[in-house]
């Protein structure tokens, strides 16, 4: 039954059929440079877009000048907000429920702000025509410090919205009891506060955000290329926005070269490329350059956040975090409806706490809008750095090691399910034993006589610790939507009569693996061979409706929907099968690939017998359909809630204050693994940018709003040298109420390193420089400062 | 992708004809050879010159020769070249020790020390390289060749003394004869791998019979051009080296410069560092010199 | 202007403007759009392809700078229908996510093995330094490397 898999070698390794590590799939095509990204794309006749972009950061548009553009040989049409009015496409809503302008109409409000469309015959001419348009601004002053943008005098942003006083993006929200708070406060042993930033970060994945949209107005279908993370709610939205029919709208991702929700919002080159292929009715294509990216596409975190810790008896019994969030602009943050702070409440962390009292605010700023991106799972990598910290924080304080403090405040094992104190349950864990996992790869305590031997030689040496419990897989119907559609995702099976197989999936690979992974679970289900499984994915035409890949909810959420309906098609089987042996179903019992009769096992019927049957004409059981394919929608009880112990080890350079991470240890427990593979290779990603974010990743402002960050020479991301040879550890502990038990891990990383880098740097100046905290970005220039004593945080 | 702004072009065939093109287009022409300074900034649309004279086929350029008392170096020698020299290694390590720091080895393989020269970056390394190495630079011009030497080569931030009409065709570094011990040392902190130097100090130092004969220290990143640390050459030639004069070194190196604020440090680190990278500089330097001594 | 370049062994011929970049010369022949571009400022190594079997930043290359000289893209990796090990090794290794990196990044190790046949794993780190990959983490490229070294070596005693 087995077939090689075409255009790979070595055949000769064992190819598990089911979960295991199974070489990739979707490797064929991108190891010989013959993926199909977005910039790959040409269509007959298709021009170029270029967008023309405001260099102020808060600015009124006295007046536009295209007339010299519009000159400019090849360069067919100039848009500004003036054409798009009338198409009703000046401005758009997004996912927050605000409204962002395309084009940029009355004022420019932040530095990079899209101003003008040209659309000519090559990029370079587009770009060409950029440079000959005149704008004339008056500039304003700028908002660019999120705590000052509620100040009475601060300069009003938004004055685009009816009823808009101040820079207020999105009132106080809470979790939590205060006053329970309060009084757990009063009664502990030790207070501890922080003043914690997570600065703002870019994902930035390697390739840039782009769209071809292709109108053909003589049948009136759009079709659009696209690398976006949620094809089918942007189908949705341009419906909605562009007033088109909705199933004359088709999107097709093809490859996407990275997303780590860079490609989850809607951004005004996709709505200028869609307004210019209508009005043209010839395809456009518009792809954005990095420093585009960098400047205005969707932000990481910028959380500004106050954090109270408080422990009674060596306990963690209290935690109090408020925050202001700095969303750009315009709210443009992706969430569920009902959580407009994402998950940040889950901040609670992996605590037995007795109370907690969380409250997020969130504020306009002249900056670009975004906030949840950058595999945060909807704020919870801001969530776990603030309690990560605090916990440090306190073991400072107590002069404890923060490994014991975590220990003895662990949930238990038995305490799962666990309700916290802001409205979570978390479906299962062992935190003690992942921990001591952790610490056992690390060897934390020949670490530890390792530190003291070299502080006593002047060198310096941290150790940094960060555990995490997160929850992904949003979400079940009852509490959650985007935009008012359920996070819920659909998986389609086929079992062709030769026994081969497709799954039609909604979630949207960006690198994850899905055409390996996801033909794993099918085989593991049914028996037949991955590479007989064809995954079908990012083609809203041919794909069930879904929200996507982000949050990690690939997992949890479409790899629980595969499950479920490969389980329904195999049940279908066995009516079938049942059928063909002349018994009855309850007679009959499985093992991969086919039903056999109890007892009997000789009498049985492989699952692509069963599929020839099936689209044969021999009598079917009564009441059922012929051939063998399967539909379901999955809607996730809950979220899924992985977990993880990290340590850190970074020596600093004593005179240059240089960061090197030596070793980082993260042990993942994730439930279930279809791929170990593949899981791994998401935590090396992960941690890769974690280290990024913790020693050099910044976007950052002058005073007059002006974007410092704009290119890879100041946006700084790790390359090989500064990434250790990352160990890694698992436990398993599998999610109750997940079909495989599986929980995913996406995200993981992201969440639980930044904090134990941070916590070893400190950990590192602590008794030599007396530093008891520090902000990211943990740059040279930073660390030194921290050890004179003159830490600042960041800009 | 951001792309350059349109733009005449020529491949230069001999020296003379690429310096007869620039006088030809009187201030409107640039040279470029690995372009990785220059293309960057054409992309970005802050340099735009109207016509481009690529060299890159001027092997007559590309070379690491050893004379009686010189090494002298093609303009258009790579960065890659003069990383893995030999000749260079052993009378000059402070050039391998930054290239190795210099960009990335991709972008190594293309860009040239005269590129870097007369890109005039203040946080360039091999501008310091060549100053403590008491380097001259040989210009043509159509009416000849001038030598000059590195203190006058800079004006100022991106800013040479290679006129409209002139190329940057040789750069001589001094060998000394016999007896002398010869170090040098390049040391850079960077935020990150491959970015350019928060700061940077290059040391070349000539020792006889224990003492320093000469001296040079240079510092990049932290003026408006290369820093020449002549007040700690006058505090350690004719003197013993010493860990308490490195310390004083460092000192006077930390004043002497005048380092900016930007996005990789304020003022006080970079002044800080700048010292710290003179002194463990002199430490190397003096150290390969004693080794070699006789 | 109307230029000739040799990418992997066959003349390209096409009328071009001085500031084409080679990387949108090559990209814009048919079959070569493996070799990709991810930045303004040449940092991030997308764009690696071969001159004369040396990598360069194809981005920061005018197409007529690369006339007289040879390109190699990642097309030319696979001959007759067999991978390079380096190739193999990334599939072998895991050593890829997106994809996007991956020719910069196969083409760039590819150059070092021919210069360096039994590369240490910091010199391996070293040679990619001038790339960035955003999803892998680099160790598992690492690794990759070493694979195809180890194949290279195994495969060059048996021709023995």
């Amino acid at each position: 039954m087995a077939t090689t898999a075409p255009n790979l070698p070595s055949p000769e390794q064992e190819r598990p059929i089911g979960f295991g590590r199974l070489k990739r799939k979707e490797d064929a095509r991108f190891i010989r440079g013959q993926g199909t990204y977005l910039d790959d794309i040409r269509l007959p006749g298709m021009v170029h877009g270029a967008i023309l972009r405001s260099p102020y950061a808060h600015a009124r548009i006295v007046s536009i000048d295209t007339s010299e553009a519009l000159a400019l040989p090849g360069v067919a049409a100039v848009v500004t907000a003036k054409d798009l009015e009338t198409l009703g496409l000046a401005w758009m809503p997004t996912i927050s429920y605000d409204t962002q302008a395309v084009l940029a109409g009355d004022k420019v409000r932040f530095q990079g702000q899209e101003v003008a469309f040209v659309i000519a015959t090559d990029e370079y001419i587009a770009r060409d025509g950029c440079a000959l348009i005149d704008v004339e601004y008056e500039p304003l002053p700028a908002v660019v410090n999120a705590r000052k943008a509620l100040d009475p005098d601060a300069p009003l942003i938004r004055d685009d919205k009816d009823g808009q006083v101040d820079n207020l993006a999105s009132p106080t929200w809470e979790a939590g009891d205060e006053e329970a708070t309060d009084r757990v406060f009063a009664e502990a042993d030790v207070v501890v506060k922080r003043d914690i930033i997570y600065p703002r970060c870019h994902p930035a994945p390697l390739e840039t955000c782009g769209m071809i949209a292709d109108f053909n107005p003589k049948t009136g279908q759009l079709d659009i290329y696209n690398g976006n993370q949620a094809p089918n709610v942007h189908r949705t939205v341009y419906a909605h926005v562009a007033g088109l029919a909705e199933h004359m709208i088709r999107i097709r991702c093809n490859d996407i070269g990275g997303g780590f929700g860079n490609k989850v919002p809607v951004y005004p080159g996709y709505v200028c490329a869609i307004a210019g292929s209508i009005v043209a009715g010839v395809p456009v294509k518009w792809i954005e350059d990095r420093s585009e990216n960098l400047m205005s596409t969707g932000f990481a975190r910028d959380y500004i956040m106050h954090g109270e810790i408080c422990a009674k008896d060596g306990k963690i019994t209290g935690l109090r975090v408020d925050v202001i969030a700095d969303h750009g602009a315009f709210d443009s943050t992706a969430q569920p409806t009902k959580f407009p702070a994402g998950f940040f409440h889950i901040c609670c962390g992996s605590y037995d706490l007795e109370a907690a009292h969380v409250k997020v605010k969130a504020v306009y700023t002249n900056k670009a809008p975004g906030g949840v991106a950058y595999r945060c799972s909807f704020r919870i990598t801001e969530a776990v750095y603030l309690v990560e910290r605090m916990v440090h924080a306190l073991a400072l304080e107590t002069g404890e090691d923060e490994i014991d403090l975590r220990m003895r405040s662990f949930i238990r094992p038995e305490q799962f399910p666990y309700e916290t104190t802001t409205g979570w349950t978390f479906d299962s864990g062992n935190y003690a034993e992942t921990m001591k996992v952790a610490m056992e790869i690390a060897g934390y305590d020949e670490l530890r006589r390792e530190q003291a031997e070299k502080r006593a030689r002047g060198e310096l040496m941290g150790i940094g610790v960060s555990f995490f419990t997160e929850g992904v897989g949003a979400g079940p119907r009852k509490h959650m939507d985007i935009l008012g559609m359920s996070m819920n995702d659909g998986a389609d099976l086929r079992v062709h009569p030769s026994g081969k197989a497709m799954v039609s999936i909604s979630a949207q690979t960006q690198g994850q693996g899905h055409e390996t992974t996801f033909a794993q679970i099918v085989a593991e289900e049914l028996g037949i061979p991955p590479e007989d499984i064809q995954v079908r994915h990012g083609d809203t035409d041919r794909t069930p409706y879904g929200l996507g890949t982000y949050g990690s909810r690939s997992t949890p959420v479409s790899g629980a929907a595969v499950a479920v309906v490969s389980r329904k098609l195999r049940d279908k089987a066995r009516l079938i099968a049942a059928t063909m042996l002349e018994t009855r179903p309850e007679d009959l019992a499985w093992e991969k690939g086919r039903w056999f009769v109890k007892g009997d096992a000789e009498q049985g019927a492989l699952i692509e017998e069963i599929a020839a049957y099936a689209y044969s004409g021999a009598p079917m059981p009564e009441g059922l359909e012929g051939g063998l394919d399967s539909q379901v929608i999955y809607d996730p009880p809950n979220l899924t809630y992985p977990y993880g112990a990290y340590i850190a080890v970074v020596d600093i350079d004593p005179e240059t204050a240089q960061v090197t991470v030596r070793r980082f240890i993260a042990v993942d427990d994730c439930g279930v693994r279809i791929n170990p593979m593949i899981v791994d290779g998401q935590i090396h990603g992960g941690l890769a940018e974690g280290i990024g974010i913790a020693l050099m990743e910044l976007i950052s402002f002058d005073e007059e709003g002006n974007c410092l960050n704009s290119s890879f020479m100041d946006y700084l991301i790790p390359t090989a040298l500064e990434c250790p040879d990352f160990e890694l550890g698992e436990t398993v502990t599998p999610c109750p109420h997940h079909p495989l038990g599986a929980k995913g891990v996406g995200e993981s990383p992201n969440v639980g390193s930044p904090p134990a880098i941070v916590n070893a740097v400190i950990d590192a100046l602590h008794q030599t420089h007396g530093v008891d905290h520090i902000d990211m970005p943990c740059t040279p220039a930073r660390v030194w400062r921290a050890m004179q004593g003159n830490a600042e945080p960041p800009q | 992708m951001q792309t350059p702004a349109p733009f005449g072009y020529e491949r230069a065939t001999s020296v003379d004809g690429a310096i007869a093109s620039l006088v030809a287009h009187d201030g409107d022409a640039r040279i470029i050879a690995g372009g990785h300074s220059l293309l960057p900034m054409m992309k970005l649309r802050l340099a735009n010159p109207e016509h481009l004279i690529d060299i890159n086929d001027l092997d007559e350029l590309s070379y690491i020769t050893e004379t009686a008392d010189q090494i002298r170096i093609g303009a258009l020698t790579r960065h890659v070249e003069l990383q893995h020299s030999e000749l260079l290694a052993r009378y000059y390590p402070v050039v391998g020790d930054a290239e190795a720091v210099i960009a990335d080895p991709v972008v190594r393989n293309r860009g040239t020390i005269g590129g870097s020269l007369c890109q005039a970056d203040a946080a360039e390394d091999l501008s310091a390289v060549c100053s403590a190495c008491h380097a001259q630079v040989v210009i043509r011009g159509a009416d000849g060749e001038r030598v000059v030497g590195m203190d006058e080569f800079h004006l100022g931030p991106y800013m040479t003394v290679v006129g409209d009409g002139e190329m940057l065709t040789e750069i001589r570094l001094p060998l000394r004869a016999g007896g002398s011990g010869m170090g040098s040392a390049h040391e850079k902190t960077e935020r990150r791998a491959g970015d350019w130097a928060i700061a940077a100090a290059s040391v070349a130092v000539w020792i006889d019979g224990g003492t320093v004969a000469d001296i040079g220290i240079a510092l990049s990143a932290v003026g408006p051009t290369t820093v020449h640390v002549s007040r700690a050459e006058e505090l350690l030639r004719g003197a013993t080296p010493s860990e308490e004069l490195f310390e004083q070194a460092r000192a006077i190196a930390s004043e002497d410069c005048a380092p900016t604020a930007d996005g990789r440090g304020p003022v006080d680190y970079k002044r800080h560092l700048a010292g710290v990278m003179t002194q463990r500089a002199l430490r190397r330097a003096t150290a390969r010199a004693l080794t070699q001594e006789a | 202007m109307e230029i000739t370049i040799t990418i992997n062994g066959t003349e390209v011929s096409r009328d071009v403007e001085p500031r084409t970049l080679l990387i949108h010369f090559i990209r814009d022949t048919p079959g070569l759009t493996g070799t990709h571009w991810g930045c303004d400022t040449s940092n991030c190594g997308a764009c690696v392809v071969l001159m004369d079997g040396t990598p360069i930043k194809s981005c920061t290359t005018l197409a007529a700078m690369a006339v007289g000289h040879e390109i190699a893209t990642v097309e030319s990796l696979e001959v007759d229908g067999r991978l390079d090990p380096i190739q193999q090794g990334f599939h072998e290794l895991h050593a890829l996510h997106c994809g996007f990196c991956t020719p910069g990044m196969l083409m760039t190790t590819r150059a070092l093995l021919d210069e360096n046949p039994d590369p240490s794993d910091h010199e391996i780190r070293t040679a990619i330094s001038g790339a960035i990959c955003r999803c892998t983490g680099y160790k598992n490229i690492v690794a990759a490397v070493r694979w195809a070294a180890d194949h290279e070596a195994a495969t060059k005693q048996e021709a023995r």
